[in-house]
């Protein structure tokens, strides 16, 4: 693992976005050789989605020949509604980049046969030929995508019902009203995730400090899903001050040390 | 459906670097328009997969649904009251002439005039939409014969009338018929008004009252029959009054029925009114304000400025900032506003997706650079042509 601490939440934004754009640009995508990336939503990586949309406006980064799969997508939310993560997508990253529409892929929440339209997910990253960087975040649970506590470490794209935790947590994009927030998810599942050839996972603010702890200090365990990249040969967290704040100096002061190699 | 077909394979055309007034606010947001109307980008993204075709940069511009006028009388030395064989060509010329102020559509109005009048010119002024030739024609404002004695203002004495018993036959024998017609300006202080006003309604035209001595109770009666409309508040009415606010009352009575809005029209011209009269109106209602031209056939003579009696007026689009309200509100009332007023709010007035790609090119003063009528560029100032 790699443990990355910048300053504050800009910093990591940048960093982060600096790193996948490092990444497309060297992998030197083309016509018969798409880079593919997997996506998260939410309000961590908007920083960063920020950023690569101001390295594309300068002229420094295309998505001509990237595919992207998001991780996740809420079940029975119109498409066109403002929390959908369709919206998200659209509102924050799509629409200000040059990607071809038929390379964005997200899941179908309103898809007739549910399962299916997971099944035929997992078949177009096989297509595309995996992932070579899946992006993700980490809930105040320790959950990556909606893989909640309790969820299989091998698990793969499925039909997912929301912790208590989750649901609160995303209250607040809901007007505060609880009835509102959808209980279910089409989510990636954990070996979905690890099947990818490298994981970055961005993890700021205090209010992310225990699931990072329980992460990365404490051992492989279904109720943190995250610590499952323990075992992932090429994994990076990035992260800002605050959310390192459960964790031992000693694991900070060796982390930061490598940084200033 | 083969109209469907045909527009989905129409060009996608993207307008970028520009704000645009949606939802009452100027967004930082692209305007996407294909087969004359604008388009849902993330629909066309997620649905069905297409990019756009073409990319023009708008310089920073403000883009605003183009402005409905519903009361302008002529212009260029056309006078739409005039009888004559080919009244058609004036409206094509003040239509394709008033363009250049971001006018998409527009009220052809005719003033009070004797039965032969409106018997030869109605029937020739047809509803048109608009295009490169020139803005499009919504339907014919009537101001006048019905309308008081003491507040005719510059309307001929002569020609002025009152209701008789078959109120309604009587209006329709003296304009010739309704076709063609989209508002009747009248004062309900006349009696018999109250059924003109339901008929009138019940055909889905607007009633606007205007020229009148009504007080505030006779004003609000005729809302209740069916009126929406306010011609130029504060001109040719009894002066707002505290122990009787007249019709401007109407502007904050809460004696009309439920659910519905009261529009008024205001020339912003600073002279009609004073901006502190217009300002009080704004303020008290500010979602009933359309903004009018009223014009006169000597609009766009001679630098812009003419007489109008004795008066000298600049009349120069909009000056609604004059107003001190935001530039959205301004926009609105010159668009929206009469869209809604006209029940066209879901086609015209607005730049919502499915609306007709109706819009005007602004720059922070307002000044037009360019208009579009369906998507299509219709004018462009000389600066901003290639």
């Amino acid at each position: 693992m790699r443990l990355v601490i910048l300053d504050n939440y800009d910093l990591a934004s940048e960093w982060a976005a600096k790193y996948i754009c490092n990444r497309i640009i060297q992998f030197r995508p083309g016509q018969d050789r798409y880079f593919t990336l997997g996506l998260p939503t939410g309000s961590t990586p908007l920083g960063c989605y920020k950023k690569l949309i101001e390295y594309h406006k300068n002229g420094d980064l295309s998505f001509k020949y990237v595919k992207t799969f998001n991780m996740d997508e809420y079940v029975g939310l119109p498409r066109n509604h403002p929390e959908s993560y369709h919206s998200y997508m659209w509102n924050n990253f799509f629409k200000h980049i040059d990607i071809d529409p038929n390379n964005a892929h997200i899941l179908d929440g309103n898809a007739t046969d549910l399962q299916a339209e997971c099944d035929a997910f997992e078949k177009k990253i096989k297509e595309a030929g995996g992932i070579d960087l899946f992006v993700g975040g980490i809930g105040p649970d320790g959950h990556i995508a909606f893989n909640e506590p309790g969820s299989s470490l091998v698990s793969r794209t499925r039909l997912k019902t929301l912790a208590m935790d989750t649901i609160l947590a995303n209250a607040k994009y809901f007007d505060g009203d609880l009835s509102k927030v959808p209980t279910m998810a089409l989510t990636v599942g954990v070996g979905t995730v690890m099947d990818a050839r490298e994981v970055m996972i961005l993890i700021t603010g205090a209010h992310k400090a225990f699931a990072l702890y329980k992460a990365i200090e404490e051992g492989v365990n279904h109720m943190w899903t995250v610590s499952a990249f323990q075992q992932h040969p090429r994994t990076i967290f990035v992260c800002d001050e605050d959310a390192t704040l459960e964790l031992r100096v000693k694991t900070v002061k060796y982390f930061k040390g490598h940084q200033r190699d | 459906m083969r109209g469907g077909q045909v527009a989905a394979r129409a060009p996608v055309i993207q307008f970028t670097n520009c704000r645009i007034l949606r939802g009452g606010a100027l967004l930082r947001e692209d305007l996407w328009v294909r087969g004359g109307r604008i388009l849902d980008p993330e629909k066309l993204f997620f649905e069905e997969r297409r990019v756009a075709d073409e990319q023009r940069d708008c310089g920073g511009c403000i883009l605003a649904p183009g402005f409905i006028d519903v009361q302008i009388n002529g212009g260029f030395g056309v006078d739409f009251s005039q009888a004559s064989e080919d009244v058609g060509s004036g409206v094509a010329l003040v239509a394709r002439r008033i363009l250049s102020h971001g006018v998409t559509s527009f009220c052809p109005t005719l003033v009070t005039s004797p039965l032969e009048v409106y018997h030869k010119v109605l029937p020739q002024i047809p509803v048109k939409s608009g295009g490169p030739h020139g803005a499009g024609v919504l339907g014919v404002h009537l101001e006048g014969p019905f309308i008081s004695r003491e507040k005719r203002g510059a309307h001929p004495e002569a020609h002025l009338r009152s209701f008789e018993a078959d109120a309604f036959q009587d209006m329709l024998a003296t304009y010739g018929g309704l076709d063609n017609v989209r508002i009747v300006t009248l004062a309900p202080e006349l009696g018999h008004s109250h059924e003109v006003i339901r008929e009138l309604t019940a055909l889905g035209i607007c009633v606007s009252l205007g020229h009148s001595v009504a007080d505030l109770g006779t004003a609000e009666e005729a809302v209740q029959s069916g009126a929406t409309f306010i011609t130029h508040l504060f001109n040719a009415m009894l002066p707002f009054h505290h122990r009787d606010p007249g019709i401007v009352g109407l502007l904050t009575s809460d004696r009309l029925p439920a659910g519905r809005r009261i529009f008024y029209g205001m020339i912003a011209d600073g002279i009609h009114t004073n901006p502190a009269a217009l300002r009080i109106a704004h303020r008290a209602h500010p979602k009933g304000l359309v903004l009018v031209t009223d014009a006169v056939p000597a609009l766009g003579l001679g630098n812009g400025r003419h007489t109008l009696g004795q008066q000298e007026v600049e009349v120069d689009g909009l000056t609604a900032y004059v107003a001190g309200c935001s530039v959205e509100s301004a926009l609105e009332a010159a668009s929206l506003h009469p869209a809604q007023l006209l029940g066209l709010e879901k086609c015209k007035g607005t730049l919502d997706f499915g609306a007709d790609a109706d819009f005007v090119v602004l720059d922070d003063s307002l000044h037009v650079r360019a208009t579009y009528i369906s998507g299509e560029l219709v004018w462009q100032a000389e600066e901003a042509r290639p």
